[in-house]
């Protein structure tokens, strides 16, 4: 099997980083919208409820960004073919 | 004003139109056509959109006027699924690619040992979770038909209306999903006509949800701000959703995203390029954020607007009446419409798949009691399976949608599917992504989960004493009260959906786990288990397991016909017998082979159906298996604990046979030299012998004739010249095999180098020759070194001239172009080369046939070492009259190559 | 009756040397070119010596002295070999198939008259 270098160039540290990010990315959706809405206020306590337009717009605020997001990435990576993402992206087990 | 004829007549043409887009569709793709579109990224994101049914057309806006802002996590978590398609979508879709995949019953049935336990007990759970939700479809076309139909004074009465309406959808989709569903058996052969359907229909009913928002947000409301303000001054205007059921309900949507057997059809099945799942992974969200951007804008209006009695389900269709826009309220009613065929009939497709392949074809080998491989034609016994299975599907539908009346919430209906089809979620992931999970687990959580799901979802679902007596929900189940079933193990207090999805996840889960960890796998299932889990790791992807005799390959060919289509079975076992070297004869069947011809089969049948089939005809496939997987266990282990060591020596036992390469490529140089040096010897020494003897004659001899000294000493002289000429070539080819030549590479023109080797060959020869050219064609232009490639066609010309035995000698010179290439062929009209010398002519010292010539036999050597720095090749062609050498060179950058070969 | 020689020797100016040394010497030079028919050749001329090299188209030299050693009328013809390869191992396998006499190229005409001498005293006068 050919090594692995210790370093990578530079391009292909960065498709890592951007691998990277892919992976991550659902993880920070799913605590900024499964976390963050059980923390506000419903009106069972004694504060004043959450008002359904701030709770709109948190969650689509939230869905744009990770659109965004998800789509800037996919145009960062997409250059590199299938083969190349199985032997980087993999982790050996 | 909508009269109902009209209603009819609209959605006649609608689908009509569908019918029609389906079958262009289909057409285009059997004639190779329209790939762009069809296999585009955009029609498989929209072919996703089939997750919004009408359920959510209509549903989602009765469901934010009930309950808020909750109907948002029904798009939150496949949001989630598709920005995390890393994690487990790129996972299933390419094991459902290698595998050849059909369904997710076979899916899982096929990763734990392709059982077929577990196949039939998807398949009942997928049909009887989605049963309820296919009446859901159609109890929302005719609720929005009701609604015309009220309008409409000449209508008949309203409860024989909806029978009818539904009724008749139901069977309209039934002709649609037979038409396009089994137009072929295979699978994996992409539904071209129902996907690009389902793309249509995706984008009306996204246009019909947006044109209602904005008509509520700046027809009925005052713009954004206003509409913003009338939020949160109405009964939902304040979050009131709990923690936990909000996030209950992501997790359960994400499940049955993944799960739902008709999402994994078009996420997995349909998937034509694993690139397009990437693009869908951002594209895809959007769709749901803007079919969901309008929900809470039109519950809020609706609210307002609509007499307090009306259903919220219908605000999406009853604003735009009450407002006058008929228009608007057909374009509403036809993307209902939309939303609600499309789920039929992908949903459809997807059971019958799974019911002909998991039940009917399994129950029909049992039955047929000739076996697989001299029962008829098994393709139409699959085909009528699959057909027939439609057919009771959407009957299903129908008749639970008479039966139940069509009562109850939209939302709540689809929460109890969701919850049903979410049970698979521990089988699938912990197939893909856990090597320990084995089928006992497996069928151990999936039929907790199951039963949990009933106990606590579906029976309560039809109210206390309708399939649950109220003494139940009140005392528990035999009057255990740790068993009520909306309180499960004496847990009061949480809300019942997230009640039960806990409950049946969580013990799924469990027992899933533990039944794994103290099961053990059968062979086929660990094999199995390690190319799912290991999809991406290109050693294991070929496991085998089969062994068959050649005698069984005849069997095993009469038995793909039956099921692939003659046509299709032979093309399949050429190409196979073709990667085996095995050109016109059928293929050895080694296990790669019939393991191979399985995939084959499973992508028409199912896995273990094809296993099943291919066990008929070659029997006893588990003590092979079992053989191997032993061998396989122990190179598992020093695979995985002394993978160092393993690796060590593979490295010497690579050194060592590159040392014997090595040796033996020295002790072939070695003779090679001693051939070549008594070659150089012969070579030097006869014409020496001429000169010497001659010489001496003119110096010892003073009686000669002048005649004869004149002759005697031009022998001499034409001896010289051929030492002279035998030292240039040996020096010339030293020079080029050592690769220190220099080429010098101009941009010329072929025509002037033919012609210059032409004239330059023609005048050291004294023979009438009659050489042809084609001078239209020689205008190619060459960037190439010329005097080289002179050199190689003065070479071809001359020994054409001299070697050509023919009574009236002709030499023709044709020039042509094949791709990059550009080929210059030396024709003659001679005996040619005889045949044992077709292989060495190129060799250095070779000289054939005719014995009157002169060279050393080094000529088309040095030509092969030339044409080859020039980065093109020589070649002799035989013929039946003849002989042709070809010279091809690359046209344009001929040459370009000199950099690397200099290195070499 | 002159002496009879056949020369066996594919290169014609080699040929033509060797027939003009011996033509002088009073030989009458029958010449071949091709190893093929050879021994059938010298069998039918009856020759008092033949000059064989060892290189030939169609049959080596070898070849062509194993049949006529073979044949036991010719058993003691007298064969001068030739060879341009000029390799020990030529001489060893030369003298081993019967040669008479073995002589590299280029030779000395003098050398080579005087071989032929050597081989056909007391045979020819």
């Amino acid at each position: 099997m050919a090594k692995t270098p210790l370093f990578l160039e530079r391009q292909s540290y960065r498709r890592r980083r951007m691998m990277d990010a892919v992976r991550i990315l659902p993880l920070l959706c799913a605590v900024l919208w499964m976390i963050v809405p059980m923390m506000w206020p419903n009106g069972t306590e004694q504060s004043e409820p959450t008002s359904l337009s701030h709770a709109i717009g948190y969650v689509f605020i939230v869905w744009a960004v990770g659109i965004v997001a998800t789509a800037g990435l996919w145009h960062r990576i997409r250059s590199r073919d299938d083969a190349d993402e199985a032997r980087q992206t993999e982790p050996r087990s | 004003m909508v009269t109902l004829n009209l209603l009819i007549a609209v959605c006649l043409i609608y689908v009509a139109g569908l019918f029609l887009v389906a079958f262009l569709a289909e057409r285009a793709a059997l004639r190779g056509r329209g790939g762009w579109l069809l296999r585009s990224p955009l029609v498989y994101t929209l072919s996703l959109s089939i997750y919004c049914t009408a359920w959510t057309f209509y549903g989602a806006v009765g469901y934010a006027a009930r309950s808020g802002l909750e109907y948002v996590t029904i798009y939150l978590g496949p949001t989630l699924v598709m920005i995390g398609w890393w994690w487990v979508l790129r996972r299933l879709v390419r094991i459902g690619r290698a595998q050849r995949v059909t369904s997710v019953a076979d899916l899982i049935s096929a990763r734990f040992g392709k059982s077929n336990l577990l196949a039939v007990m998807v398949t009942a759970m997928a049909v009887i979770g989605v049963t309820p939700y296919i009446a859901l479809q159609l109890q929302s076309v005719t609720l929005s038909v009701s609604i015309f139909a009220a309008d409409d004074v000449s209508s008949m009465q309203s409860g024989d209306l909806n029978d009818y309406a539904a009724f008749w959808v139901a069977a309209g989709l039934a002709v649609f999903t037979l038409v396009f569903g089994t137009r072929n058996l295979n699978a994996n052969e992409r539904h071209h006509g129902v996907v690009i359907a389902v793309a249509v229909e995706a984008v009306v009913k996204l246009v019909a949800l947006l044109a209602v928002g904005a008509f509520v947000v700046w027809g009925v409301a005052g713009g954004l701000a206003d509409t913003i303000s009338r939020i949160d001054a109405s009964p939902i205007g304040t979050w009131q959703t709990g923690g936990g059921r909000w996030s209950a309900l992501i997790v359960l949507s994400a499940a049955a995203f993944v799960c739902l057997p008709r999402m994994f059809q078009v996420l997995v099945v349909e998937n034509e390029d694993e690139r397009h799942l990437q693009i869908a992974s951002w594209a895809f969200p959007i769709y749901l954020l803007a079919i969901s951007l309008f929900v809470v804008p039109i519950a809020v209006i609706g609210l307002e607007l609509m007499p307090t009695g009306a259903n919220p389900d219908l605000y999406v269709l009853t604003i735009p009446l009450s407002q006058g826009q008929s228009g608007l309220a057909m374009l509403v009613f036809l993307g209902g419409f939309s939303s609600a065929t499309s789920m039929v009939i992908v949903a459809t497709l997807a059971l019958s798949t799974m019911m002909s392949n998991h039940i009917v074809m399994p129950l029909w080998l049992q039955l047929s009691a000739r076996g697989a491989q001299q029962s008829g034609d098994v393709r139409a016994v699959v085909i009528r399976a699959r057909r027939l299975s439609i057919l009771l599907i959407i009957s299903l539908g129908y008749l639970y949608y008479r039966a139940s009346g069509g009562s109850g919430a939209l939302a709540a209906i689809g929460l109890i599917s969701f919850g049903g089809v979410a049970q698979f979620l521990p089988a699938l992931l912990g197939g893909i992504f856990w090597r320990g999970a084995t089928r006992t687990g497996a069928v151990a959580g999936l039929a907790a989960g199951f039963v949990v799901w009933m106990y606590t979802m579906l029976l309560p679902s039809f109210g206390p004493d309708g399939a649950l007596p109220a003494a139940v929900f009140e005392q528990g189940l035999f009057g255990v009260s740790q068993l009520r079933p909306r309180a499960l193990f004496g847990i009061t207090g949480l809300d019942p959906t997230v009640h039960a999805v806990w409950w049946s996840l969580s013990l799924n889960t469990l027992l899933f786990i533990t039944v794994s960890i103290f099961s053990f796998p059968t062979p086929l299932e660990r094999l199995q288990g390690a190319q799912f889990v290991n999809v991406f790791d290109r050693s294991s992807r070929h496991a085998r397991g089969w062994s068959a005799s050649e005698g069984e390959a005849e069997d095993l060919m009469i038995m793909s016909q039956r099921i692939l289509g003659a046509p299709e079975a032979q093309a399949f076992f050429r190409d196979q017998a073709l990667q085996q070297g095995r050109v016109g004869r059928s293929p050895a069947p080694t296990p790669e082979f019939v393991q191979a011809l399985e995939r084959e089969l499973a992508a028409s049948v199912g896995a273990a159906t094809a296993n099943a089939m291919i066990g008929q005809i070659i029997g006893g496939q588990a003590i092979s298996v079992e053989e191997l997987m032993a061998v396989a266990d122990e190179s598992a282990q020093i695979l995985e604990y002394s993978s160092k060591l393993e690796l060590k020596s593979r490295q010497l036992a690579e050194t060592a046979h590159e040392l014997s390469r090595a040796n033996e490529k020295l002790t072939q140089l070695s003779l090679l030299k001693d051939s070549f040096l008594t070659q150089i010897s012969h070579e030097l020494r006869t014409p020496m012998t001429s000169i010497r003897s001659f010489s001496e004659i003119l110096r010892d001899m003073a009686d000669l004739s002048d005649v004869d000294k004149t002759r005697y000493a031009s022998i001499i002289h034409s001896e010289t010249i051929r030492l002279t000429r035998l030292l240039d070539d040996l020096l010339d080819l030293a020079v080029l095999e050592g690769g220190q030549v220099s080429l010098n590479c101009k941009t010329v023109n072929l025509h002037d180098i033919l012609e210059q080797a032409v004239t330059t060959a023609q005048a050291s020869s004294a023979r009438e020759f009659d050489i042809r050219r084609q001078v239209a064609n020689e205008d190619v232009t060459l960037v190439t070194d010329g005097d080289r490639l002179a050199q190689v066609f003065i070479n071809l010309v001359s020994n054409a001239l001299k070697y050509c035995d023919a009574a009236e000698p002709e030499l023709d010179i044709a020039v042509r172009r094949e791709a990059e290439n550009v080929i210059v062929a030396f024709t003659d009209n001679g005996s040619g080369i005889p045949a044992d010398g077709e292989t060495v002519v190129f060799e250095k010292f070779v000289r054939l046939g005719r014995g009157e010539g002169d060279g050393a036999g080094l000529g088309l050597a040095i030509c092969r070492e030339i044409v080859t720095r020039l980065g093109g090749a020589i070649s002799y062609v035989p013929l039946e009259k003849g002989g042709r050498f070809e010279v091809r060179l690359s046209s344009g950058h001929a040459g370009k190559e000199l950099p690397r070969m200099l290195l070499i | 009756m002159g002496k009879h020689v056949v020369l066996v020797e594919d290169e014609t100016n080699i040929a033509e040397a060797i027939r003009f040394l011996l033509g002088r010497e009073g030989w009458r030079v029958e010449t071949l070119a091709n190893g093929g028919n050879a021994a059938e050749v010298i069998r039918a001329a009856g020759p008092d010596l033949v000059i064989l090299d060892v290189m030939l188209p169609g049959k080596t030299g070898f070849e062509i002295l194993a049949e006529l050693r073979a044949d036991s009328a010719l058993a003691d013809l007298p064969v001068l070999m030739l060879t341009a390869r000029g390799q020990a191992r030529d001489r060893e396998m030369a003298m081993q198939a019967g040669a008479s006499r073995f002589m590299t190229k280029p030779f000395a005409n003098n050398e080579m008259l005087a071989a032929v001498r050597e081989l056909t005293q007391g045979r020819v006068d």
